[in-house]
């Protein structure tokens, strides 16, 4: 099994895998889902929440949703303690691109900034790459084009319409490739997003946190309480698919007995 | 003859810097704002050195906002006004140090009093309920001591600006082309709307 072309970072197997890459990514899966889509006028990032213990203040506990300048946002699976020096580099050479610039980041700059600090991490000696992949949103300056980029800890990035990263982001993409429309609008691209998320999140609104970006305003949180009237909406317009398909088998039976049962069921 | 003014009143700070850039004995331009803001409800004055104050101002912007982004907080006027002065204390032991004055102005984003902060190119920093930076000094504070009260009202401490002016206009040789004026409330920095030509002459 160990082969000894896993111990050291910067070493080739002989069929050309680098393997600590690749064992990164396996990081990448093993952390919370995170999904970002891009409506007409707005991009969603939506995340997985684990849930908190009983004494966990979750009111200070850190979001897996950062800012990276006023008008970029990021959102990442894998490890949380590399992130945060991920974010923190991403933080400060937005703030140096505005100091030399005069100008902000362009999502497109920092999404190669962010990447490249990945790649550097897979090709220097005594280091180990970050255990994460990164969705990178937000407009450029004066654009009224949403932006989406996603990284990886190989340092490999590309732009979306919409995607998923961490644990099970193959479903969620899968399902986003079947959902996803052209120029949706700011209430259709949100609940595409935490439609999506239910796929993986079996707990529901407390365990989603979403965030919004429009143009020209600051990231907006998503409160509690209005994922939870999303998740409400979403939920009763399956159950009232699966009862359509119901009725649909056996025609001219009363709608009202099938829903009660359906109902029934969910609450056992 | 850069002119640089400060006030505090009952819930503002007003800052107030002229708008001639010069060079030499020549105007270079009659628009300048000598102002930075350092985030949402602190601003900063700067004169001095041509080159040291732009850099040096935006250089802080660029710290105080970086700030900002790290810790989803921004920093009080008077912590702002310390590390500033830490910054200008340790470039006046370097091999080029920044020759620049500043006012800080600013209204606690939790307390909502305000406060301003006065600073020089030697690292001095002083809290003032008024202050003014270079010739303006000598005409300025005389007239703030007679006049200013820590509870005027933003009209007043206008009012109290434009005596300031006129004095400055009365007497200094350099016409300085008018003030940029603006006001720090807890609502954050806005613009004031300053008559610039009136014509003051001596008695």
């Amino acid at each position: 099994m160990a082969s000894g072309y896993d111990r050291a970072l910067s070493v080739y197997s002989p069929d050309g895998h680098v393997f600590q890459v690749e064992y990164a990514g396996e990081a990448v899966k093993r952390g919370t889902c995170a999904v970002g889509v891009k409506g007409q006028d707005v991009v969603v990032l939506g995340c997985e929440k684990r849930s908190a213990m009983k004494l966990q203040d979750t009111r200070i506990t850190p979001s897996k949703i950062g800012l990276i300048d006023t008008h970029v946002c990021l959102a990442f699976a894998g490890l949380n303690a590399d992130a945060r020096i991920l974010v923190d580099k991403a933080r400060l050479e937005a703030q140096s691109h505005r100091l030399n610039l005069e100008d902000p980041v362009t999502i497109e700059y920092i999404t190669k900034y962010v990447a490249g600090v990945q790649q550097r991490y897979t090709q220097s000696g005594g280091v180990r790459p970050f255990g994460i992949s990164t969705l990178i949103v937000g407009f450029d300056n004066g654009s009224k084009t949403p932006r989406l980029y996603q990284t990886e800890p190989s340092g490999i990035y590309s732009a979306w319409k919409a995607n998923a990263i961490g644990r099970s982001s193959k479903t969620v993409r899968e399902f986003l490739e079947r959902n996803y429309k052209e120029d949706m609008d700011r209430e259709a691209t949100i609940r595409l997003a935490i439609k999506s998320l239910l796929e993986v999140v079996q707990t529901g609104a407390k365990n989603i946190e979403i965030a919004i970006m429009a143009q020209g305003k600051l990231v907006e949180m998503l409160p509690v309480e209005d994922i939870e009237s999303y998740v409400k909406n979403i939920e009763q317009e399956k159950q009232e698919e699966a009862a359509k398909k119901k009725t649909g088998r056996t025609p001219g039976s009363g709608t009202a007995a099938i829903l009660t049962r359906t109902q029934d069921e969910s609450e056992s | 003859m850069e002119v640089l003014l400060g006030i505090t009143g009952k819930d503002f700070t007003l800052i107030a810097a002229s708008k001639a850039a010069m060079r030499g004995a020549t105007v270079l331009k009659t628009s300048d704002d000598k102002t930075r803001s350092l985030n949402k409800h602190t601003l900063m004055a700067f004169s001095g050195e041509a080159g040291d104050t732009v850099q040096f101002a935006e250089y802080i912007q660029a710290n105080a906002q970086l700030y900002s982004m790290r810790n989803e907080t921004d920093l009080s006027p008077s912590a702002l006004a310390h590390f500033v002065r830490g910054e200008l204390a340790s470039s006046l032991r370097s091999r080029k140090p920044y020759n620049v004055n500043l006012l800080l102005g600013g209204v606690d984003p939790i307390s909502h009093k305000p406060s301003l902060y006065w600073l020089d190119y030697l690292a001095s920093l002083a809290p003032l309920p008024y202050a003014a930076h270079g010739y303006a000094q000598y005409y300025c504070l005389s007239i703030l001591d007679k006049h200013h009260h820590p509870d005027i009202t933003l009209h007043q401490g206008i009012k109290l600006l434009t005596m300031c002016t006129d004095e400055l206009k009365r007497r200094l040789p350099i016409d300085f082309k008018g003030m940029v004026v603006k006001a720090v409330t807890k609502d954050g920095i806005r613009d004031i709307e300053f008559d610039d030509d009136k014509v003051v002459k001596a008695a």
